[in-house]
């Protein structure tokens, strides 16, 4: 497969997965504004800003951060390449560079979202109209994952659109437990206790993980297995664990030149969180432990645009 | 040639021709509704198929659908297959033509081709004399374009052999027309054209210089932005090849090869559809960024080929095509099928003379112009247009060339408030290798505008379905 075209595909995947998590990320801090006392109104806010690394960029076009300059900034600005905007706009230009090796269905779907996305009334989006949108976002993404799955060869593009997808999704999980925590147990030794109900729920079900944790647990939500499941969890398809599994599979399937340092790291991340204990990962900090993911997440980006998506 | 318009559909006494009469049937039970309705659902499928055309020098409609009408052409069998013999003959000389110029020169000495016509000419490409191509064959591709004059006879309005385009709609307005109206292909038996990609695939395997493995064949693109990347990247797709960019391929040890996520691989064939200035900036344009730098190194050692090969463009020069039926005489012996549009070069003093007397009546083209850019349609333009064309014409008269205005055969599309005969043309496309061949068809565009007889796409034209019937 030409680098220059998986290039496009790796990351049409990934921008179409980041429009999803940026969706649900919003969606629930509309959710959790709901109720809550000022203070925790505010870092709730604040906390999608964490979670993207764009508190910055958001400071310098907006004087204040209510729902509504969040969503603008997040969804629809143009300018910001993370807002679902800009994903969605450049998920379909990476799909119009390669689309004679997706298929037309594929295509279909990315460009169709795009004409749509265009179509969509921003005032709705900021006000009454939020919860809709981030919903019809998901809803492409399903779409968009499978119709890939469903129509595609298992071939190249196949593994770099999974590639793609998964290390995206193990990036957003990571960070959207890692900020959540903070905010929701600043500190350690409330590890165990049963906390602010709605506040758990709400994280949970960001990664549509609420009723897998009835179902896992039949228990109240205790801190450590919602760290747990999102983390170690390989049945649940939004874990790192599970992340990690598709990223490894993939990564086995393709073929490649002097790419061991790439398939090295993949699967020692992916041996790690196989072997790993929650109380252990408490003893050392989540905290640390998912910064040294997010680390190696982006390391591994790296290496894989350098061994296979590079021009050199 | 008389002044009339020749219509596809009716006789002059209002009769439907023979091989109208089941679409004109159809058409009869089309209630406005309906037409409404289904144009409603083509636009709809064009535009979610993405299949767009960009046009230059106009940011808003950086991507515009070409108009699709759902009328189709039609062709009788005997007409076409008179057609294809012309096509395939006139092809042949012009392979043939382009073969002896880059050897022999036989033809500029008998005469038959002024020599400082072709030698002088900017497209004659020295770095391809003496080079031996597969099969002499150096046009592979080849796009006809024929309009039907007053009595209904076809003429070849002109050749284009170095990177036609617009194969991609003859086969998507085929696939959108059964999709549409699938009832109306159960009343007539139209002839299939669907295996065009794979003609074409086996027409550049054949000119691959490594005989014993199947060859790699690509597909270059300039890119997206290119008015034609969704064509470049249909027919990649049809034919299950790569479509590359200049920057995935580069030139090692005397071969080419792209670059791969399993490392590199060597190219045999590259189907371009990149101008010859921009293939190789070694050789050509420095500044290029699209082509491949030591590509023509490559390609005259013959470890690849390139389709079509460089320097076609002196066969197809509008200056060349007065030439085209005596290359027909010359090389093959036989009286062209195809007849010719009657043409003065400017170049000629006594040409020009008659040109600027009858300028108002005349269409006066550029020698190198394409796509309907930079010509002069008498009748159509204003006084001042004419002056002007005047100035520009005086000033370098070997850059044009004139020719009657044609009337164009018109046929029935729907228009704004029902049904109106719009002016229409064909191209067919030849394919060359180790034979020639075709698919019966080719792709009818229509000038929307009423009265009008500019039909390229970049100038608000749109398609019709071309169909040969038995």
């Amino acid at each position: 497969m030409l680098s220059r075209v998986a290039d496009r595909v790796f990351w049409m995947s990934r921008q179409m997965e980041r429009a999803e998590n940026m969706a649900r990320i919003l969606g629930v801090t509309s959710n959790v504004l709901l109720f809550g006392t000022k203070e925790t109104r505010e870092q709730n806010l604040l906390a999608p800003l964490s979670i993207t690394e764009s508190e910055e960029a958001f400071f310098e076009r907006h004087k204040q951060l209510t729902s509504r300059t969040l969503i603008e900034f997040l969804a629809l600005d143009e300018s910001n390449p993370s807002s679902i905007y800009s994903c969605l706009k450049w998920a379909r230009e990476n799909a119009h560079a390669a689309r004679w090796q997706i298929t037309s269905e594929m295509w279909e779907t990315l460009n169709t979202t795009w004409i749509e996305m265009r179509a969509i009334k921003r005032d709705r989006v900021t006000g009454a109209g939020a919860t809709e949108f981030f919903d019809w976002v998901k809803d492409r993404s399903h779409l968009f994952r499978g119709v890939t799955y469903g129509t595609i060869m298992r071939g190249e593009t196949f593994n770099f659109s999974r590639l793609g997808t998964f290390l995206e999704r193990a990036d957003n999980t990571a960070r959207i437990l890692d900020v959540k925590y903070h905010i929701l147990l600043p500190s350690v030794e409330d590890v165990g206790g049963a906390l602010d109900y709605y506040q758990w729920a709400a994280l949970l079900r960001s990664v549509s993980s609420f009723e897998t944790y009835r179902a896992l647990y039949r228990d109240q939500i205790f801190p450590i297995k919602v760290a747990q499941m999102l983390i170690l969890e390989r049945r649940m398809p939004r874990s790192l664990a599970a992340c990690f599994e598709q990223v490894t599979q993939a990564l086995d399937r393709i073929k490649g030149q002097s790419d061991h340092t790439v398939k090295r790291l993949a699967n020692e991340i992916n041996v790690r969180l196989t072997h790993a204990d929650i109380e252990e990962i408490f003893q050392g900090g989540l905290h640390e432990y998912l910064t040294v993911c997010l680390e190696d997440i982006s390391e591994l980006g790296s290496r894989i645009q350098r061994s296979y998506l590079g021009t050199v | 040639m008389s002044d009339a318009q020749f219509n596809e559909m009716y006789l002059p006494d209002g009769t439907v021709r023979e091989h109208y009469a089941p679409l004109a049937e159809w058409i009869a039970t089309m209630s406005p509704e309906r037409v409404a309705e289904k144009r409603r659902e083509a636009d709809m499928l064009f535009h979610r198929v993405g299949i767009t055309f960009a046009v230059y020098g106009d940011e808003q409609g950086a991507e515009r659908l070409i108009p699709f009408d759902t009328i189709p052409r039609v062709i009788p069998r005997a007409e076409w297959d008179m057609l294809e013999r012309g096509l395939k003959q006139r092809v042949n000389a012009l392979n043939r033509f382009l073969h002896d110029i880059y050897h022999g020169q036989e033809i500029l000495k008998a005469g038959v081709v002024p020599a400082e016509q072709v030698l002088a000419n900017e497209a004659y490409q020295v770095a391809m004399i003496g080079l031996d191509l597969p099969h002499q064959v150096y046009s592979h591709v080849a796009g006809i374009d024929l309009v039907r004059d007053g009595d209904g006879g076809y003429v070849v309005l002109e050749d284009n052999l170095r990177t036609p385009s617009g194969v991609s709609y003859m086969l998507e307005n085929r696939r959108m027309m059964m999709r549409l109206f699938p009832e109306l292909f159960a009343r007539q038996s139209v002839l299939p054209i669907e295996h065009y990609p794979a003609l074409l695939l086996d027409t550049l395997r054949s000119i691959s210089p490594r005989a014993p493995r199947e060859p790699t064949v690509v597909v270059l693109t300039p890119g997206p932005h290119n008015s034609a990347y969704f064509e470049h990247a249909f027919l990649a797709q049809q034919m299950g090849v790569e479509l590359v960019e200049g920057a995935d391929l580069f030139v090692r040890d005397g071969h080419l090869y792209m670059r791969a996520t399993a490392g590199r691989q060597r190219v045999d064939v590259v189907y371009r559809r990149l101008d010859d200035a921009y293939l190789d900036p070694l050789a050509f344009r420095p500044d290029s960024l699209l082509g491949v730098p030591g590509l023509l190194s490559v390609c005259r050692a013959g470890n690849v080929a390139l389709s079509n090969a460089m320097g076609t463009g002196v066969a197809d020069d509008k200056s060349t095509y007065p030439y085209v039926p005596d290359m027909i005489r010359f090389y093959l012996g036989e009286e062209p099928i195809l007849a010719n549009v009657p043409t003065w070069q400017c170049r000629r003093p006594e040409d020009l003379a008659l040109v600027l007397e009858r300028l108002p009546e005349l269409v006066v083209k550029e020698v190198q112009g394409s796509g309907g850019y930079g010509m002069l349609i008498g009748p159509a333009a204003k006084k001042k247009e004419i002056e002007q064309f005047r100035a520009r014409l005086t000033a370098n008269p070997a850059n044009y060339i004139a020719q009657p205005t044609l009337s164009l055969s018109s046929c029935p599309t729907f228009v704004e408030g029902g049904i109106g005969a719009r002016h229409i043309d064909l191209r067919p496309f030849v394919l060359s290798g180790r034979d020639v061949k075709m698919v019966p068809g080719g792709l009818t565009r229509v000038a929307l505008a009423e009265g009008s007889l500019v039909v390229n796409s970049s100038q608000g034209g749109g398609t019709k379905d071309t169909w040969v019937v038995d």
